[in-house]
């Protein structure tokens, strides 16, 4: 066990290192391919009124003379022996880990992207927490009274609450809910859980359900689907036949088996999720990772694209190897080594 | 199955149109941003109409109190006055800082006239209009209660011209000012001598030295880099996360990216202030809002103003012009921004004039218009590069405005040795649908007279670094046409077109001027500069205009309009025609 999960860390620094290589090209070599220069670079981080002379002082300055692997290289020792920045009136220290310092708002990352993470890991746990819930339990009894009413109109509504977009839904709650009703927050609330856990939970109420209803629709199906299959097993008429109550038998037998599957979706969603909820986060407005990596595109800040996509991989890379390691626990079949 | 799926969309359907109701349902009975007094009795709503605010003061009130609560979808440069260049920057600049002259605080064309702020009076020229005196007023304090000297206003105005440090805002004073050859920035030559380009004689007299006469020279003085920035307390680029305040309300938290909130400033002294009649206790800026989101809150009431001032996304355009209710609370001002085509002559055959002409006449008008998104929210159809509240704008009547001219078009492709037509390569910025659809309009358009156009979009964050303001792209990659679209940094010839049609603007890369290559252009502006009487210097402006035109260097589109929701809950609501937004200066909350 202890091998596979050093074998595992050491696969998943890996392919951060091939993240970051991959991401590096897209911004610093495929322009330079399409014609750039260092000066187009620098124009990026410079004023509207920037003149030819200020273009080429600040490609120095920036190092977009330097060979790429040189500057892929000196980003990599930022991030773990830090870096320093010239601002012109000061040199600015960008501690490690320094992923990076944004020449368009003068700061460096990672500190605003660690202050971003709570908003992000707010969003994702509590959404994920009710359409886990919801999405299992409605998935289950759906299986077990196939057929019914309650089947019918539950995979009905799963179906809309794929169909919709986000920021379809977000928006129309927030008219309905906070704008018309008033019974929710409106868009951009936010308290952090250490300052008033009872207004953060409502603050987060809406976006948790709309992002919910989006993601129990596809699990309420996929464990529909598992449990209608898992219960037509031989095992399960088997321990039926044992005198098994029927209780234990679907928890037991019948949904442990489903949840596999269940499992394997669940930790990617929710990584992909701490890696940024863009749709969610810009729709409610919330100022976490996935709004972070939308102002980095709209503003062309390459430093800040850069960190918020080494912190989506890290979180995709480890919510992929836990995933791994609760397969051994749903599922006693599955041995690790 | 059936059945179920039908109920499910029911009820889908139910959802939908409750909230769609609701987004409709946005009218004076919304909960109303900022009404922080409920003790006090409200004062009766003023009558709401079209364009009530846009020459008018909506809602007039000296009545103090109450929060005003503004937000943006995006984040501008910057709060710091020596790096920023956005015209909702410049506007809101104004209740924390004090230039030396600033904008009048009223509705209309007279928001575009020059009022004394910091300064006692407007500037006094001398040397021909190369030395500007401004005596400032007496007892002006910064925050912490130290007086504002002449020197204060200096050395804001020379750290500003540190482009290393502060890359974003305006270059006026780089170009103009007279300075030593050894000056750097106060950063780097802090005991260079500067006085050959500003002198400050004694605390309340400063003195500007240009290196050429500038009869225009208030309008730099009205900008956000002559804000005062004590030396002692200049962090350079941190500066922006605690900027010094001498207008009425100070920075209580900065949060980068994410919110702002302003408190009155107790040292600030209404009796040196003319200007400003500071009503809200509080301003409240929200950045980072979801922009559907941002309207759907001012139009219930739950937001007074979206400070970016462009006007509603396109998702509730629909919603506010076609409800008779929602319309009265529109204001539709027309602004100092162009939306055009540059025909670029360096790429055959459109270096020749009749060429370039039978663009002009075979483009549908009309369809550039409605691709901008119609008489509202994308404008007036221009008749040249200069809109109507530029000083010594006249309307002219080269071109017919209608759907295209197919046999005028044919006259000028014959004229230039194409009867056949030709084929060129137009750009756009990929992610602007409406420059794309202004890129597929004149595609359609031009087609009809044998002009064969392929688009080809870029995006707009590298479009002039990389594409279209590069002159090397564009003649290896035979551009012809490229949108464009200009706002003036001022409202006068020199603000609006001096860095779109002066051909010595141009550089590697970074244009924004991609086709006014005109010597006799260029020698038009040098007159203009030159020119000491105002309205002669505006008569200049027009001519280059007209000669513009006359030589189909552009192709425009429409003079910019916006559709602006009037806040409910505010007073003092107007648009100033210095930035074609409502202003934020004098705005207050209903009380």
């Amino acid at each position: 066990m202890v091998t596979y999960i050093i074998r595992r860390l050491i696969g998943a620094l890996l392919m951060l290192v091939i993240v970051s290589m991959v991401t590096f090209s897209i911004f610093f070599v495929v322009p330079r391919m399409a014609g750039a220069t260092s000066e187009d670079f620098a124009n990026r981080y410079l004023g509207k009124a920037a003149t030819a002379e200020m273009a080429a002082v600040a490609a120095e300055k920036l190092g977009f003379n330097d060979p790429v692997p040189v500057q892929y290289g000196r980003w990599i020792k930022g991030v773990f022996a830090g870096a320093e920045y010239d601002t012109g009136a000061s040199v600015e220290q960008c501690p490690a880990p320094c992923f990076g310092y944004s020449f368009v708002k003068r700061q460096p990352v990672w500190p605003e992207l660690i202050d971003r993470i709570p908003v992000t890991l707010s969003l994702a746990i509590g959404a994920s927490v009710i359409w886990l819930l919801g999405g299992v339990a409605t998935g289950v009894l759906s299986a077990l009274k196939r057929g019914s009413f309650f089947d019918r109109a539950a995979m009905s509504v799963a179906l809309a609450g794929v169909s919709l977009p986000i920021f379809f839904t977000g928006i129309v709650s927030l008219v309905v809910f906070s704008y018309g009703m008033g019974i929710t927050a409106p868009g951009g609330a936010y308290t952090p859980f250490e300052e008033n856990p009872a207004e953060w939970a409502y603050n987060l109420l809406l976006p948790w359900i709309t992002l919910a209803f989006l993601y129990a629709a596809s699990y309420a199906r996929l464990t529909r689907a598992g449990m209608l299959e898992t219960m037509g097993e031989d095992y399960i008429r088997t321990a039926r036949a044992k005198g098994l109550p029927e209780s234990t038998v679907i928890t037991k037998h019948g949904l442990r088996a489903a949840l596999t599957p269940i499992v394997t979706i669940f930790g990617l969603d929710l990584g992909l999720l701490l890696g940024g909820a863009v749709l969610t986060e810009t729709t409610f407005s919330l100022k976490g990772i996935g709004d972070y990596a939308v102002q980095a595109i709209m503003t062309n800040d390459l430093p800040k694209i850069m960190g918020v996509t080494m912190v989506a991989a890290l979180f995709v890379v480890m919510a992929s190897l836990i995933v791994d390691l609760l397969y051994a626990v749903v599922d006693p079949r599955v041995r690790l080594g | 199955m059936k059945k179920g799926s039908a109920l499910g969309l029911t009820a889908a359907g139910v959802v939908l149109t409750v909230g769609l109701a609701a987004c409709g349902g946005g009218s004076s009975q919304g909960n109303q941003a900022g009404q922080t007094g409920g003790d006090k009795a409200s004062a009766p709503a003023a009558q709401e109409a079209f364009n009530a605010g846009v020459d008018k003061v909506f809602n007039p009130s000296d009545a103090k109190g109450g929060t005003l609560k503004f937000a943006i979808s995006e984040d501008w440069d910057s709060v710091d006055p020596g790096d920023t260049y956005y015209a909702l920057s410049w506007n809101l600049v104004r209740i924390y800082g004090r230039s030396l002259v600033t904008y009048t605080p009223a509705p209309g064309a007279e928001g575009r006239k020059l009022s004394p702020d910091l300064a006692e009076g407007l500037g006094e020229s001398s040397d021909g209009g190369k030395t500007w005196t401004y005596k400032l007023r007496a007892g002006v304090k910064f925050e912490d209660g130290t007086p504002v000297t002449s020197k204060d206003v200096k050395y804001a105005v020379l750290r500003s011209m540190d482009k290393e440090t502060f890359p974003n805002g305006p270059t006026y004073f780089n170009d103009w000012l007279d300075l030593p050859k050894d000056f750097k920035s106060v950063y780097k030559t802090p005991d260079v001598n500067t006085d050959s380009a500003i002198e400050t004689p004694d605390d309340q007299t400063i003195v500007f030295h240009l290196k050429k006469p500038y009869a225009g020279f208030d309008n730099f003085a009205a900008l956000p880099g002559t804000i005062p920035v004590p030396q002692a307390k200049d962090t350079g680029v941190k500066y922006r996360e605690h900027v010094i305040a001498t207008g009425p309300y100070k920075f209580e938290k900065v949060e980068a990216g994410k919110q702002y909130t302003l408190v009155r400033n107790e040292n600030w002294d209404q009796a040196t202030d003319p200007v400003r009649k500071a009503l809200p206790d509080r301003y409240e800026i929200t950045l980072g809002v979801n922009a559907d989101d941002l309207d759907n809150r001012i139009i219930s009431g739950d937001l007074h103003v979206d400070l970016a001032g462009s006007g509603v996304q396109p998702a509730a355009l629909g919603r506010v012009l076609s409800d008779p209710a929602m319309k009265a609370r529109v204001d539709n001002p027309t602004g100092a921004r162009t939306w055009y085509t540059s025909i670029i002559g360096d790429v055959p055959p459109l270096d020749n004039v009749d060429c370039r002409k039978a663009i002009v006449y075979g483009a549908d008008r009309v369809g550039l218009q409605n691709a901008y998104g119609g008489e509202f929210a994308g404008g007036e159809i221009a008749t040249g590069l200069m809109p109507p509240s530029i000083g010594g704008w006249k309307k002219l009547d080269l071109f017919p405005t209608g759907t295209g001219d197919a046999a005028k078009a044919k006259e000028a492709l014959a004229a230039c040795g194409k009867p056949e037509g030709f084929e060129t390569t137009m750009a756009y910025r990929a992610d602007r649908p409406k420059e794309k659809a202004t890129a597929e309009s004149l595609q359609q358009a031009l087609a009809k007279v044998g002009i064969k156009l392929t688009l080809k979009g870029y995006p707009t964050s590298d479009y002039f670094t990389l594409y279209a303001g590069k002159p090397e792209f564009v003649k290896k990659n035979g551009i012809g046409l490229a949108t464009n679209g200009w706002g003036a940094d001022w409202n006068d010839g020199f603000g609006f077109m001096s860095q779109i049609v002066d051909s010595r603007t141009i550089r590697a890369s970074g244009n924004y001027n991609l086709s006014v290559k005109d010597k006799e252009v260029d020698a038009l502006v040098d007159k203009a500069m030159l020119e000491t009487d105002t309205a002669k210097r505006d008569a200049i402006w027009g001519q280059i205009d007209q000669m513009v035109m006359e030589r189909a260097y552009v192709l425009p589109s429409v003079w910019s309009k916006s559709v602006l929701v009037r806040p409910q809950g505010a007073t003092n609501v107007f648009v100033t025609g210095a930035f074609d937004m409502y202003d934020y200066l004098g705005m207050g909350v209903q009380q």
